[in-house]
């Protein structure tokens, strides 16, 4: 049989796999270079993890939203409220199963967080498929008005937090054994940030077996690319949307129940808030992506602390400087989805 | 006349204000390569668009194995067995080849399940994706990325494979490579195949329609019209000129 491949390959020397290492570079080179400008390494140690917990926790609620934009194109400016609607859900369980948030046992602590997450993870999964169905899917291609109604969707579910819960501020207890430090010689790592850099592990990993070892995980991947190829092939790419969307929202949900209980206090705002620093970690992660996104969650997280210790005047506005400057370097992000 | 696999009748086709196809008929016989050719602008990737309902008609009807398709969503047409190559290939340049064509290879739930004598066949035509099986299919060349995109199409059974300028912007050599793997390919396949470069689809084509204006102006066998050279200017004019 003839074949082509000897003058197709003619070239026939493998193509060489662009590894893009440049990026994943960044965050330890940034955390080794801030060591001499701390001074003291317990601080530096302290500064990083409470950085790295703190990017985990952002990870977890802007990891959805760059998958929702990948794929759909959709500019969700209400994904915050899938922050604010899972933390306060978490109450439910929390609130009223309020001895087992302060028994000093660590099963009990665990199952309750557990549990509450659960809930969270399911009010927000519902609420998406709500979300999508009723404010999204009218105003798909439309970016304007996806702005427009999506920061609607998302006071309107600020205003029915208050009609459900109150205007009032809600104290969230952090469970007893998740509370105190390890003493590491003189670093204090605080118990419940390690908790959030593990449990923001467990999703950065689980996320990327999904997206490369599943079919479902590589049809995101091609719809966030090329989503009529993905139907051309014989896929429903709206059932995908919908699962992206509803999976994205659970991630919301469970990152406000960690946030929410980082803070301790819940206000209906919670996920407003967040908001505008979850769209610099994805503009800088590069939208759809979501190894950018983690990285970007991390820079931005750790120039927070870094510069809150070094210079807090520039805290206020280190998000923004870190994100004009990661542009000026790479206009898409650090790691660009290709598109059609 | 053989038994009709696909059937376009008097279909128009609509993009926003535009009226680009305008009353298109077109028949492709089951088994062999039906060509459509045309210049630039004149409805070819339209009309192969609107047949895998990526584009809807707006009047007319498209039937394929008998069955209306005509408002059918793009997946159902898949899964009714059309596969599709489009001009810009569609690769998914961040997934592997191996990846690609898992993605194309609907009934099964592993890459490992693919069917390996499916595969060797394939690799008979287009070895060089066996070498680049786990490469990035972005890394690859353009005649590379369009094996992958063909191969894509082929990896499990189709019906028929609408394929949309295989050759364009590929090396002499390789499109010289690709003409033998048509060949091959059309013993077993029924192609519907776009094309500008009619010295390609000369030697491979059986039947061939010509378009002019969003409408099928000429149809009838390849042989005739290869050796009809006044037919040949009259239908396709200067870009023939510039192709052979």
């Amino acid at each position: 049989m003839t074949t082509i491949s000897s003058v197709a390959a003619q070239d026939s020397a493998l193509p060489r796999l662009r590894v893009d290492l440049l990026p994943l570079l960044l965050v330890p080179v940034l955390a080794l270079l801030m060591l001499p400008l701390i001074g003291s390494f317990p601080t530096w140690v302290t500064l990083t993890v409470a950085g790295l917990a703190m990017g985990m926790m952002v990870f977890m609620m802007a990891s959805g939203l760059t998958l929702i934009f990948g794929l759909m194109d959709v500019l969700n400016f209400g994904h915050g409220a899938f922050v604010s609607v899972g933390a306060f859900t978490a109450t439910l369980v929390l609130l009223p199963m309020k001895g087992w948030v302060e028994a000093d046992s660590i099963l009990m602590n665990l199952s309750v967080v557990g549990l509450a997450i659960l809930l969270a993870m399911l009010v927000t999964g519902i609420l998406g498929w709500a979300f999508e169905r009723i404010i999204i899917r009218p105003v798909y291609g439309l970016h304007l008005k996806q702005i427009l109604i999506t920061m609607g969707g998302m006071i309107v579910a600020e205003q029915l937090i208050h009609v459900i819960w109150g205007a009032e501020q809600i104290p969230l207890q952090l469970p007893t054994t998740f509370r105190g430090a390890f003493i590491i010689g003189d670093a204090a790592l605080e118990k419940y940030r390690l908790i959030a850099v593990g449990v923001g592990l467990t999703v950065f990993v689980t996320m990327f077996l999904v997206l490369n070892r599943t079919k479902v995980g590589l049809l995101i991947r091609a719809g966030v690319e090329n989503g009529e190829m993905v139907e051309a092939l014989g896929y429903r790419i709206r059932r995908l949307f919908v699962g992206v969307f509803m999976a994205g929202s659970a991630l919301a949900g469970l990152g406000g129940v960690m946030w929410g209980l980082y803070k301790e206090t819940l206000t209906a705002a919670i996920g407003g808030e967040i908001t505008v620093l979850v769209f610099i970690v994805i503009i800088i992660g590069g939208l759809g992506s979501v190894g950018g996104c983690f990285i970007g969650a991390m820079l931005v997280a750790l120039v927070a602390n870094y510069a809150g210790f070094l210079a807090p005047k520039v805290a206020l506005v280190s998000d923004i400087l870190l994100m004009v400057t990661v542009l000026l370097w790479r206009p898409q992000g650090l790691y660009p989805v290709a598109k059609r | 006349m053989s038994e009709l696999l696909l059937q376009l009748e008097g279909v128009h086709t609509h993009i926003g204000q535009y009226h680009i196809l305008q009353g298109v008929d077109l028949a492709v016989p089951k088994g062999g390569i039906t060509v459509l050719l045309g210049r630039n602008g004149a409805g070819k990737t339209t009309t192969l668009r609107t047949i895998m309902g990526l584009w809807h008609a707006s009047r007319g009807s498209v039937r394929f194995a008998g069955d209306d398709i005509t408002h059918s969503p793009t997946p159902d047409i898949a899964c009714a067995g059309i596969a599709y190559v489009p001009e810009s290939m569609g690769i998914f340049s961040d997934l592997t080849v191996r990846e690609n064509l898992f993605l194309a290879a609907r009934g099964v739930k592993s890459a490992d399940q693919m069917d390996e004598a499916r595969l060797e066949w394939i690799f008979g035509f287009f070895g060089a994706l066996k070498k680049f099986w786990n490469q990035p299919a972005g890394t690859l060349s353009g005649g590379q990325k369009q094996m992958v995109a063909i191969a894509r199409a082929i990896v499990e059974p189709r019906k028929l494979l609408l394929i949309d300028e295989p050759t364009k912007g590929l090396a002499p050599a390789i499109i010289q490579g690709m003409i033998a793997a048509f060949r091959e390919l059309k013993q077993t396949e029924t192609i519907l195949l776009v094309e500008q470069n009619f010295s390609f689809v000369s030697a491979l084509g059986d039947t061939v329609a010509v378009m002019d204006g969003g409408r099928i102006v000429h149809s009838g066998s390849m042989a005739e019209l290869t050796e009809d050279r006044d037919l040949q200017h009259k239908l396709l004019g200067l870009s023939l000129d510039t192709n052979q």
